[in-house]
């Protein structure tokens, strides 16, 4: 391959990471929607889903643009199977209870912040527009799963107790997310500049922990705990996608 | 058609109602980014606010239409760059939406996540003696608010 198209390569597997973390996230949330402890979640809920499934939708457009095999957004949201995905791990497991929910979406919403601010000055026209909205709309979505990491993990008793379980068991999934080594050639290249990512994503997660009182539990190795950025999925995430794709999969072409 | 008058375009354009917020025009939001002739053909160009927002597809298709009811083709599309701000909604648009019992957004600034909570004033009675309640209200452009003074939950445009 020529430097050209193994870039061309790296970036279409950039953005489809991207587009398919967002995407993911967005249909998790949107299964909580008439779920939450009070309507006022149901609605930063679904808000968070919409604002994901835009972000979503214009990575996937230019995927398409970028692959420039004729697909629309439809065909990558739709069209694709379990292992084309490449979604974090983290995205895909199940919501839980409230407290496994916003310890996933906390530890998402910290890196999501590092990650957009850092794509702010991308060499990439079309990633760096992106960025400058969605580094705007996560800092939102951070400050609400923060206040209620805060909220639940200073708060009772039992509301501790929870927020700590739920945070054990998304921890092990936030490792994956700070590290891709293969994006090297669009490091280089300035498309992906993320040198800070990092360093921000731990300090955010260190800070909000010790305001909610919590424990930070063990680092793990990302060797044992990751895959999803390169298709490696749970079982969760077969089943996430069938109920996302079956309408358009019986009704192949239909609008609505 | 002969000649096409780009401010008339622009101006029909801008008087295309958003479909969330009562008697608020995309020209108010500041969503009209470009009217150009371009081969023949007018372009109009539109900014999107939120990258979710739903109504997205509905003002494009509303704009569409409000253009080929006054006889002109047109190609109307969102552009992502350079991304929408709520420091580009009008004065006009502010002072709609006040009355309409949302509360104007403050200026976004340069750093998009300082969070400052800057004290929002209550649209019914003015007071500065107002609390956030939430990030999120019915729409994701909005958070809910309640007024201390008058005891009124309202909502207040995000700044963004
Ligand atoms: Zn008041």
């Amino acid at each position: 391959m020529t430097d050209t198209s193994v870039l061309n390569a790296s970036l279409l597997n950039h953005v489809l990471r991207h587009g398919d973390r967002a995407l993911v996230l967005a249909q998790r949330l949107g299964q909580w929607v008439a779920h939450s402890p009070e309507l006022e979640e149901d609605m930063a809920l679904a808000n968070i889903s919409l604002d994901l499934l835009g972000q979503a939708r214009v990575l996937y457009t230019y995927a398409a643009a970028v692959e420039g095999l004729g697909h629309d957004e439809d065909h990558f949201a739709y069209w694709r199977e379990p292992g084309e995905f490449r979604n974090p791990l983290i995205v895909e497991q199940p919501n839980g209870d409230f407290a496994h929910t916003i310890a996933r979406q906390f530890l998402h919403d910290a890196y999501a912040v590092a990650h957009w601010e850092a794509m702010r000055s991308s060499t990439d026209d079309t990633l760096a527009a992106l960025a400058n909205r969605a580094a705007k709309e996560t800092s939102f979505h951070l400050r609400h799963s923060r206040g209620w990491l805060v909220r639940l993990g200073d708060g009772t008793d039992e509301s501790h107790r929870r927020m700590q379980a739920g945070l054990d068991a998304m921890w092990p999934f936030a490792a994956e997310l700070a590290a891709r080594d293969d994006e090297e050639p669009l490091r280089q290249s300035g498309v992906v500049p993320d040198s800070g990512v990092r360093f921000a994503f731990d300090a955010e997660m260190a800070s909000a922990v010790a305001e909610a009182t919590l424990t930070a539990p063990e680092r793990v190795d990302v060797a044992t705990s990751g895959g999803g950025w390169d298709g490696a999925h749970s079982e969760h995430l077969p089943i996430l996608l069938d109920e996302l794709q079956v309408l358009a999969r019986a009704h192949p072409g239909a609008t609505w | 058609m002969t000649t096409v008058d780009l401010d008339a375009v622009r101006e029909i354009a801008a008087a295309v109602d958003d479909p969330e917020l009562p008697h608020v025009t995309i020209g108010d939001l500041g969503m009209v980014r470009t009217v150009a002739l371009d081969a023949g053909r007018v372009h109009v160009t539109l900014t999107p606010t939120y990258t979710g927002c739903p109504a997205t597809e509905e003002i494009l298709a509303d704009v569409r239409s409000a253009l080929a009811a006054a006889d002109i083709d047109a190609e109307v599309k969102m552009v992502m760059s350079p991304a929408w701000t709520t420091d580009w909604i009008t004065t006009a648009g502010r002072e709609k939406l006040r009355a309409a019992g949302i509360a104007p957004p403050a200026p976004a600034g340069e750093h998009p996540t300082v969070m400052l909570d800057l004290p929002v004033a209550c649209p019914r009675c003015g007071s500065r003696r107002t609390r956030r309640l939430g990030d999120f209200g019915a729409t994701a452009c909005k958070a809910p608010f309640r007024c201390e003074a008058c005891k009124e939950p309202f909502e207040s445009f995000k700044s963004l």
